[in-house]
């Protein structure tokens, strides 16, 4: 006995259930978007959102990036990667954020400026902001219709009292197109400016929670926070307040891993975003990074 | 200066996957492949358990699963899922009545004597939990010897094929509400098709719980019995046996056996509380709200899982309590219960952070130290 399995593992009408989600969320910028949502051969929270999405859009003779945590090839992306190879017979694969025409991530977004003709799909555990102050689906889906965001609104004020910080890090409450608030996935607050105006389609798919939405080209995206309180990105300044640099290829613009040294035990930086840190050296083009610090300042002087 | 090595990904995954098999066939040169008959048979409840969790009635690929899991229920079942994501939904069958069904197991616990006769079948209830030393050292003779000549001593021309429901004696006296015929024009909720948005119809909860994972169902029951909620059930009828599954004949339309499945299912009746307490549809069963009567939930589920079939019609009653007049505890929540009982759902977010969270980690690292900062700041001022 033999299975054989169809383009894009999935079948016919969950592919195109999926299609139409993904445009019904375009339509409705950060409207998280219920689809029925298919169980795939690879654990839920592993990307199985994303990964329908990418499957359901991918076609041949295109080229897809897939990463995790800004790389590559850590576990999961090869993973992912080499299934949709397996599964998509004639499409092609790369590691260089500019050869792709769709990229598929888990927790970063790439430093380097997409463009209008790319699109990148965002792995989502929890799609839904409000889940913060709210665990009922039901009683959320209300709040989002009436664009009541006081609750969220309420709990940075409260972070403020508590700790002097917003303390959220990560899955950055941002709100899109004036309306809908979302949960930009767990990207850290360095990669949420880029959401805003970004020229790329960005399409966030949660497979266990069942739910699609879009940030479309061009959008409005705004992180919530206070007029005397902006947003703001993680610092990467040492205790002389010296940007820290890539200890691999000297960028002092990039979001940066921090870990321990093996032989020394000190601690050593290196930029998160692989393809970027390998072409950093011989490049000067620009990044990302114009576009977060001129929206940090910006929000910063109100 | 060192940096973190950031190849070798894909070799790892490779290395991890040959070991994993390597576990699976170590057992040495005397040992046997296990066979999938084998698996379905000798491993029965298991075989069982994974066919109802995976949601699809496929025996061999579920022992494959099995197999290829090395027992996992969790992962088998997953498996299973996966596979069922690649096949299209080509036909629906009418509502099959369970009355058809081929018994091999049929009790109550309602009444001494129902209709038909109770048939305790194969059990485990009565065992005692003793060490059956004698299957340690089993041989093959031993084991051939108890099917051999099985049938010869079993008078076979007195069994009924069918056996009637005993809910219908209840229903006759009127002591249960009417069946709700509202329900029947209604198409099923597919939850294989359809997102769950709350609120969600009667028909999804119960597709939902029946592919649930049967400890997490059991969980919930079992915080309704004992005490956050209170259904207080009285297992009116537990069946196990073959149900045939009918099609209509893709020629003249008329309807078809095409096979069967093996099935659970359980009708609990519980107390009756406020009058319009109990599930109500249809403009006729309106009418009839105001008279008391018993309460019903019902469980099903592919293979022979009892445990499972009992704790779902426990939940379907607590469900239909907390849809009506809101939930007074976690067990009678829709949202509470269907969105948490799903195996392959809660094992793969669990299983998913052992992934790496380097990112997230330094946002978090950031946010804590610039907090720890302000602290030491405003205690050195003050």
């Amino acid at each position: 006995m033999r299975v054989s399995y169809p383009f894009g593992f999935l079948d016919e009408y969950a592919k195109k259930e999926v299609r139409r989600s993904a445009l019904k969320a375009v339509a409705l910028p950060g409207y998280q978007v219920p689809y029925s949502s298919r169980e795939m051969p690879m654990g839920r929270g592993f990307g199985t959102g994303g990964l329908q999405l990418t499957l359901s859009l991918i076609g041949k003779g295109e080229t897809l990036k897939v990463i995790d945590q800004g790389s590559d090839d850590s576990v999961n992306a090869v993973n992912l990667r080499s299934f949709i190879e397996m599964t998509c017979e004639g499409i092609n694969t790369t590691t260089n954020t500019d050869e792709a025409d769709l990229i598929q991530s888990r927790h970063r977004i790439p430093e380097k400026s997409l463009r209008d003709d790319q699109l990148i799909v965002l792995q989502v555990p929890y799609p839904d902001p409000l889940v913060l102050v709210e665990p009922s689906e039901d009683k959320r889906k209300i709040l989002h219709g009436e664009a009541d965001y006081s609750r969220l609104l309420v709990k940075l004020y409260e972070d403020i009292v508590k700790f002097d910080e917003i303390t959220i890090s990560h899955r950055y409450p941002t709100r899109i197109n004036d309306y809908y608030v979302i949960d930009p996935s767990p990207i850290p607050r360095w990669d949420v400016p880029k959401l805003h105006q970004s020229r790329a389609l960005i399409l966030f798919g949660a497979g266990r929670e069942k739910k699609i939405y879009a940030v479309p080209p061009y959008t409005k995206a705004e992180p919530l926070a206070f007029e005397d309180v902006p947003f703001r990105v993680e610092d990467f300044t040492d205790a002389s307040g010296n940007r820290r640099a890539c200890n691999r290829c000297g960028c002092t613009t990039s979001f940066l891993d921090e870990f321990i040294d093996s032989k020394t035990g000190g601690k050593v930086y290196q930029c998160s975003d692989t393809d970027w840190c390998k072409g950093y050296v011989n490049s000067d083009e620009t990044s990302n990074y114009a576009s977060t610090k001129a929206m940090s300042q910006e929000m910063e002087n109100g | 200066m060192g940096y973190v090595a950031i190849k070798g990904g894909g070799q790892a995954i490779e290395g991890s996957k040959d070991l994993f098999d390597f576990l699976r066939t170590r057992q040495g040169d005397d040992a046997d492949p296990l066979d999938t008959d084998t698996i379905e048979h000798q491993l029965r409840l298991l075989h069982s358990r994974v066919i109802s969790e995976g949601g699809v009635y496929h025996p061999r690929l579920a022992s494959l699963a099995i197999k290829q899991a090395q027992g996992d229920t969790l992962e088998a079942s997953f498996i299973l899922r996966a596979y069922r994501s690649t096949q299209p939904r080509l036909l629906e069958t009418p509502i099959l009545n369970s009355e058809s069904m081929r018994v091999t197991r049929r009790i109550s616990a309602a009444f001494k004597d129902i209709p038909g006769g109770q048939s305790l079948g194969a059990t485990t209830d009565y065992h005692l939990r003793l060490m059956r030393m004698d299957l340690l050292d089993e041989s093959p003779e031993q084991f051939h010897s108890v099917t051999k000549g099985w049938f010869e001593n079993t008078q076979t021309h007195d069994i009924p094929d069918t056996f009637p429901k005993v809910l219908e004696g209840l229903r006759d006296e009127g002591l249960l509400p009417p069946v709700d015929t509202g329900s029947r024009s209604r198409d099923a909720f597919d939850i294989t098709r359809e997102p769950l948005v709350f609120p969600v119809p009667r028909s999804a909860a119960l597709a939902t719980m029946a592919r649930a994972e049967q400890g997490s169902l059991l969980a919930i029951a079992y915080s309704n019995m004992r005490g956050y909620g209170d259904v207080h059930p009285t297992v009116a009828e537990l069946r196990v046996g073959y149900l045939p599954v009918m099609l209509p004949h893709p020629i003249t339309g008329e309807l078809t056996e095409v096979g069967e499945v093996e099935m659970t299912e359980c009708e609990v009746v519980a107390m009756y509380e406020d009058h319009d307490d109990s599930y109500t549809g249809s403009e006729k069963v309106e009418a009839e709200k105001n008279r008391p009567t018993f309460t019903l939930g019902y469980g099903a589920c592919f293979g022979h899982n009892e445990v499972k079939a009992i704790s779902m019609a426990i939940l379907d009653r607590a469900l239909q309590a907390g849809m009506k007049n809101g939930p007074r505890n976690p067990s009678e929540d829709p949202e509470f219960v269907l969105l948490h009982v799903d195996g392959i759902d809660s094992m793969g977010f669990c299983t998913h952070y052992k992934m790496p969270h380097y990112v997230t980690f330094q946002s978090d690292m950031d946010r804590l130290r610039s907090t720890q900062h302000k602290h030491e700041y405003k205690e050195k001022i003050t």
